[in-house]
């Protein structure tokens, strides 16, 4: 099969059977990877020598900090399209990450706070990244409630993406400000030029990401094509009214 | 003068004709001046040393009020279509209402800041680096609540929509407004509002040409 034409799947039917068909293939395999990324954190890792078997939760907390993040941008680059090229597809994909990207956000939020306890004796702290993160959080949470408090559902999509872009611009002046406030959590372990991580607590680290990754595109997709069937049904019950009338 | 000039003009006067706009933010600030004591007690000490603190969430939570009525009774009574439809730039109008409500609201509110800062036990001297800082911050504050009048423009969201959207992006305002004593904090402060400033008016003005559908 040649490589789909992006353009091609402007057309929201045709993207329609192409995420039919690729949901699948994300979904599952995201399962497969999330499920041996976690055997393998869990059980078969080496326990960290100074947290011992607490640090297990890395597994889950990471990934989830990770895809939270990335998908605010994600969704901040689809409002922006969709606000450049007034793509409908676009737009509607803000409405399907938002409510994926608060999710991964609580799980990290929570997580982190489980972890928090017996690492540093307290179940949550005003640190930086505590605080940046629960900020993400109410970003995606004040851009679901803009969608679904305007009566019209395109024009609430629209204004959500807008809420988004400046959230995109403050996002890193609220981080940097955070940090700068009051900083205890440890700094990232894994940069770009190599990482600090021993290769046993790497490699499960890496698979449990890509599961989440794929689990997360699959979400997306399963939600895109509900969104485009609810689109279609309340055309035809449109339509529908109107010959009836 | 120009239509710039002119628009800020008329909001300005409009904002005169209705004092209710700008005393009802004004009085919220000092009811939080005045609650704060009460809910942790009075001891001087200790009151002083939360003063910024207790000012700037005054302020910040002062800003959200005039948020609903930004916008909506221009949209209501048919202005702003007017305004469009004679080619004037949602951009602009954002931008002169950004800069009217700048005075209409930071200027009252550094008038009671003192007051405010009297009834905390905070000590004068002090305040002359606090007031710079609530100053820019209300230019920050006002860029906020720009973008979030458009964007729940006839939106069924209220006051409790309006709180979720302004207090996340308003956290690096409230971080380096609220520490006057740091070094550097208050030009962070100004240069965050700076750019809320100069981002707000395009996000407003792309959200008030959507609002009409």
């Amino acid at each position: 099969m040649a490589a789909p034409d992006l353009h091609a799947l402007a057309n929201p039917l045709r993207f329609q059977r192409f995420a039919t068909v690729l949901t699948p293939w994300l979904l599952l395999p995201g399962l497969g990877l999330l499920g041996i990324g976690l055997w393998r954190g869990l059980f078969l890792a080496p326990p960290d020598y100074l947290q011992g078997d607490m640090v297990r939760i890395m597994y889950v907390h990471v990934p989830a900090a990770w895809f939270a993040l990335g998908g605010y941008l994600g969704m901040a680059i689809a409002a922006l399209s969709a606000l450049v090229w007034k793509h409908p597809l676009a737009a509607l994909s803000v409405r399907a990450i938002a409510p994926v990207g608060a999710m991964f956000a609580a799980i990290c939020l929570i997580t982190g706070s489980i972890w928090g306890k017996p690492s540093w004796g307290t179940w949550w702290v005003w640190d930086g990244r505590l605080t940046s993160m629960l900020v993400l959080f109410l970003l995606y949470l004040g851009v679901i409630a803009l969608i679904h408090l305007h009566e019209d559902r395109a024009r609430g999509l629209k204004m959500a993406g807008f809420l988004a872009i400046v959230g995109t611009i403050n996002l890193p002046i609220i981080k940097f400000s955070v940090e700068w406030w009051n900083t205890l959590h440890q700094p990232a372990s894994i940069r770009v030029s190599g990482s600090s991580i021993h290769p046993e607590m790497l490699a499960p680290l890496m698979l449990s990401a890509l599961g989440f990754l794929l689990l997360f595109a699959a979400l997306v997709l399963i939600r895109m094509r509900t969104l485009i069937a609810e689109q279609r049904l309340d055309m035809r019950a449109l339509r529908r009214a109107a010959r009836a009338g | 003068m120009s239509l710039f000039g002119k628009l800020i003009r008329r909001d300005l006067s409009l904002m005169a004709a209705r004092p209710g706009e700008w005393l009802m933010p004004l009085a919220f600030f000092l009811l939080v001046a005045l609650l704060l004591p009460f809910a942790i007690g009075p001891e001087p000490g200790l009151l002083a040393r939360l003063a910024p603190g207790i000012l700037w969430v005054g302020a910040l939570l002062a800003s959200l009020i005039p948020v609903s009525t930004l916008f909506a009774i221009d949209s209501a009574d048919g202005t702003l279509d007017q305004l469009l439809v004679r080619g004037v730039a949602a951009e602009t109008l954002a931008a002169a209402r950004l800069i009217a409500l700048w005075l209409g609201f930071g200027l009252p509110l550094l008038l009671a800041a003192p007051v405010a800062s009297l009834m905390l036990g905070y000590p004068f001297g002090a305040l002359r680096h606090l007031l710079p800082g609530l100053l820019a911050g209300a230019l920050g504050l006002s860029a906020l609540a720009i973008v979030a009048g458009s964007v729940t423009l006839g939106a069924r969201g209220g006051a409790g929509l309006v709180a979720l959207l302004v207090i996340p992006l308003a956290i690096p305002l409230l971080l380096f407004g609220s520490s006057p004593a740091e070094p550097g904090a208050l030009g962070l402060a100004v240069a965050t509002a700076l750019l809320l400033a100069a981002v707000a008016p395009f996000a407003a003005g792309a959200a008030l040409r959507a609002s009409r559908g």
